[in-house]
């Protein structure tokens, strides 16, 4: 197995007495595609927040490679290549496709500090913010407002930011979420063809979508990873089969 | 200005299209010298047009492009106006120092309080900077020695323009100079809203949550950008000052901060002209209702502001914009 890139060691986490988050080990190797599932409420957006640094954890510690970054703001994170997309659409309403992708890569340039030079002059990050918009088909809607997207658009868009960003690793949370079934299967083929040197962690509740695309998948129940295998393995088990498999589980 | 670009979709050529002069900014600012040939007897109330609307475009960049509201933002023009004024009383009256001293200090005042309005939004932000600007201004009222308290500052004495313009009562050299320093300013404003540092004040505005997520540190860019939206109006105090030749305490004022933010609402925040369309309107019916009857001036804008932001939530210039493009897509 090939290097990890994201760790955590004993990550706990609770909101009051709701334990969201219980002593969570986890790996993730270099240019792996993991599926996170898990029923609604078992901590696995709550585990992407803590990962990213959108909240912090009450104990436990994350690595990125072999640096220590349970520390960083969650844009230095960003910077250092750990990069997630969102479960609810955020977005830039008003701003384009091309606008917002534009703000992602000037950002990773360290050129967004610049205010007296004018868009037009940055013609390679043009070119990059409009490569990657085409390459998730959203270029003929890349000078739209944001908001006057389709959803499914919208939620493409979600994944070119973070590309935007190159990211070493990916965190997908729920990437599909209310795109409809032969959609879903379409983007999914988008995110796996994407570069191998990225590792990949997605949240997803399709198994279908789950088996055919993850090359391991991580069970969390209760803020707890119950069990990780490989999806042969996760179809045979039987508590994942008795918590999660043997009931219908889309919410 | 919000520019149609009809179907062009090369992304280059789009954002170059985004950022080009339009021919109206061309027109307005043609007219902007018409007061010399039409109102030469309305020079000084011209000059005060352009001082505000150099002030609204200052709260523009927090307001309308980096979504960060503002309820004391005369704190940072009364520092300009105060230390202009203060400089000319003991022999610094020449303008341009008058200027820079004026945007200095008021851009040190915008640089220290960036530190907490960068952690604050909402409700918090608006109380922060409200208290900030009572407490400049009740500090300003206690120090009478330096500005004279509640009497006013006494013995300003502002030089002449080169050494040569003096500021008189007919506002000739007021009006040239106020311009002069709007447009340059504007110019400036200009290339920074079009620039990389303009979309991600933008973005702030949009969605401060992404940003973080997008690798952007929104702290450091709203530190910037209130430092220089302070820098900005720290000038157009020390132009007041400078053509007026006197400063009070009412450069400080309460009213003054919630004046701009009217204006700016009424133009269309974060569309460039919307402040200077805003402090036109804003100034000249405040002209004209006060020779009527000032007491009442406050009523019909309130039923303006209650109308526009009920009716036009882009402003005066939002709702023209809807206008055109309407009127455009109804013809093609
Ligand atoms: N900021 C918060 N404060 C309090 N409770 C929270 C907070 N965020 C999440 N929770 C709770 O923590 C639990 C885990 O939430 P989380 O969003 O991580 O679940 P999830 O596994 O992503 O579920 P879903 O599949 O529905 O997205 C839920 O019970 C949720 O209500
Ligand atoms: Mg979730």
């Amino acid at each position: 197995m090939s290097a990890t890139v994201l760790s955590t060691r004993g990550l706990d986490k609770s909101f009051g007495s709701l334990i969201v988050a219980k002593d969570i080990a986890l790996n993730l190797p270099q240019g792996e595609r993991y599926a996170l599932i898990g029923p609604n409420g078992a901590g696995k957006t709550t585990l992407i927040n803590l990962m990213t640094g959108m909240l912090q954890p009450d104990g436990g510690r994350i690595f990125l490679g072999d640096e220590d970054i349970t520390a960083l703001k969650p844009e230095d994170r960003v910077k250092r290549g750990l990069v997630r997309t969102f479960q609810i659409n955020a977005l830039f309403p008003r701003l384009t496709p091309l606008e917002a992708v534009m703000l992602a890569v000037c950002e990773r340039r360290q050129d967004a500090g610049t205010w007296w030079r004018r868009l037009p002059a940055y013609r390679d990050a043009i070119e990059e913010a409009h490569t990657i918009l085409e390459s998730l088909k959203l270029g003929a809607v890349c000078h739209r407002p944001t908001h006057e997207l389709a959803y499914g658009q919208q939620r493409l868009l979600e994944i070119a930011l973070a590309l935007a960003t190159k990211p070493k690793v990916l965190l997908l949370d729920e990437p599909a979420a209310g795109v409809p079934k032969e959609e879903s299967a379409e983007l999914f083929s988008v995110i796996s063809d994407l570069s191998k040197d990225i590792a990949i962690l997605f949240i997803e509740h399709d198994m279908n979508v789950v088996f055919r695309f993850a090359s391991r998948i991580i069970v969390m129940v209760s803020g707890q990873i119950l069990v990780e295998g490989s999806p042969k393995e996760i179809s045979a088990h039987p508590r994942v089969r008795e918590v999660y498999l043997g009931r219908s589980h889309h919410g | 200005m919000s520019i149609s670009t009809g179907a062009v979709t090369d992304p280059h050529l789009y954002l170059q299209a985004q950022s080009r002069w339009h021919p109206l900014e061309f027109a307005f600012w043609a007219a902007s010298i018409l007061p010399f040939f039409i109102f030469p007897n309305h020079l000084v109330l011209a000059s005060q047009i352009a001082i505000t609307a150099l002030f609204a475009l200052s709260l523009d960049l927090i307001l309308g492009y980096a979504g960060i509201v503002s309820l004391g933002h005369a704190a940072f023009f009364g520092l300009g106006a105060y230390t202009t004024g203060i400089l000319s009383k003991y022999g610094w009256g020449d303008p341009f120092v008058g200027l820079l001293a004026g945007s200095v200090v008021a851009g040190l005042a915008g640089y220290a309080s960036s530190f907490i309005i960068a952690r604050f939004r909402h409700l918090t932000l608006i109380m922060i900077t409200l208290g900030l600007g009572f407490l400049v201004h009740e500090a300003a009222n206690q120090a009478s020695w330096l500005t004279g308290g509640s009497d006013g500052l006494q013995g300003v004495r502002i030089g002449p323009l080169l050494g040569r313009f003096t500021f008189d009562l007919y506002g000739y050299a007021a009006y040239t100079y106020s311009l002069i320093v709007l447009f340059i300013v504007f110019l400036v404003v200009r290339r920074l809203i079009n620039s990389p540092f303009g979309l991600s004040l933008r973005g702030i505005r949009e969605n401060p949550v992404r940003m973080p997520a997008v690798g952007a540190p929104s702290h450091a860019h709203i530190r910037k950008i209130y430092t220089i939206s302070a820098v900005i109006a720290g000038i157009a105090g020390a132009v007041l000052a400078q053509t007026s030749g006197t400063v009070s305490l009412g450069v400080l004022d309460f009213q003054r901060s919630a004046d701009v933010l009217v204006i700016l609402i009424l133009g269309g925040a974060g569309r460039l002209y919307g402040g200077l369309i805003g402090a036109l309107i804003f100034i000249v019916a405040r002209d004209q209702f006060s020779g009527i009857n000032p007491q009442l001036w406050y009523f019909p804008i309130g039923v303006l502001l209650v109308a526009v932001v009920m009716f036009l939530p882009g402003g005066i210039l939002g709702g023209l914009a809807r206008l055109t493009s309407t009127l455009r897509s109804r013809w093609s």
